[in-house]
């Protein structure tokens, strides 16, 4: 692409655990470091990143998830969420993967848009205190394909 | 690769711009490419360079953004200011390192 039409790219976050949060955080960024304008758009579950009482907590989906190699019903005995959580944990920590509070520090100064979607907002009852700083702004459906003009769009 | 004269210097560089020897480069050569890359070096852009010279030679590859931030002691919206068109690449780019393999 030509100098005057610089690459965007619009990611739709709408997972909240923690396996699913940071593709779209790292994407992002690395979208950023290479001089690609990066919008966020949080939504449903994925309003959990963005959550200032969640954001800390988000966990490694135990069940339902195939890739975790256990049995459902093992995934499913309390505690093994927290389990493969800190073990994820602490590999990440071993390679610097940097918190998803971090990440999202890291996003805002890197000039990369974080928006929250305003029909998720509503379903579970948040405000704008609710979400950490970070957050640009609230937009509807409609707001975001305005926004997001242009941008190629990865949905997680 | 393709081999350019810059600032009076033949070097080899690859498809994307980066030099392929890192013996190769001096600060001639960072000027040359980074005015190719529309930055015109202040002294905080040599800070970085430094580090990044540095820390390559140390740790065998390019530092990432983070890393930078977190040693160089410039921080994350300052690399934005100085490498508006993206940190990532051309930090390591200028400093005559080949481009950082990692994602942070």
């Amino acid at each position: 692409m030509g100098e005057d039409t610089p690459r965007k790219v619009a990611i739709i976050c709408s997972k909240g655990t923690l396996d699913m949060a940071y593709p779209g955080l790292i994407l992002a960024n690395s979208a950023r470091m290479i001089g690609i304008d990066a919008m966020l758009f949080f939504t449903f579950w994925g309003m959990d990143i963005v959550n200032k009482k969640k954001l800390d907590k988000l966990e490694v989906a135990t069940v339902g998830n195939p890739s975790m190699g256990m049995p459902t019903f093992l995934g499913a005995i309390p505690g093994m969420g927290a389990f493969a959580t800190s073990m994820m944990k602490k590999e990440m920590t071993k390679l610097e993967i940097p918190t998803v509070r971090e990440m999202l520090e890291i996003l805002d100064a890197s000039g990369a848009e974080l928006y929250a979607c305003k029909m998720a907002m509503d379903m579970f009852k948040l405000t704008r205190d609710d979400l950490v700083p970070e957050v640009k702004g609230v937009l509807t459906a409609m707001d975001f394909w305005e926004k997001a003009e242009g941008a190629q769009i990865v949905f997680i | 690769m393709p081999t350019e004269t810059l600032a009076g210097h033949t070097v080899e560089l690859d498809a994307e711009g980066f030099l392929t020897d890192p013996s190769a480069w001096n600060r001639e050569i960072a000027g040359e490419l980074a005015r190719r890359a529309g930055l015109a070096l202040n002294d905080q852009h040599w800070k970085v360079i430094e580090f990044c010279r540095k820390d390559a030679q140390e740790k065998g590859e390019a530092p990432g953004v983070r890393r930078i931030t977190q040693l160089a002691g410039v921080s994350m919206r300052d690399m934005y200011a100085l490498f508006p068109k993206g940190p990532g690449k051309l930090a390591a780019l200028v400093s005559g390192l080949r481009k950082p393999q990692g994602c942070i």
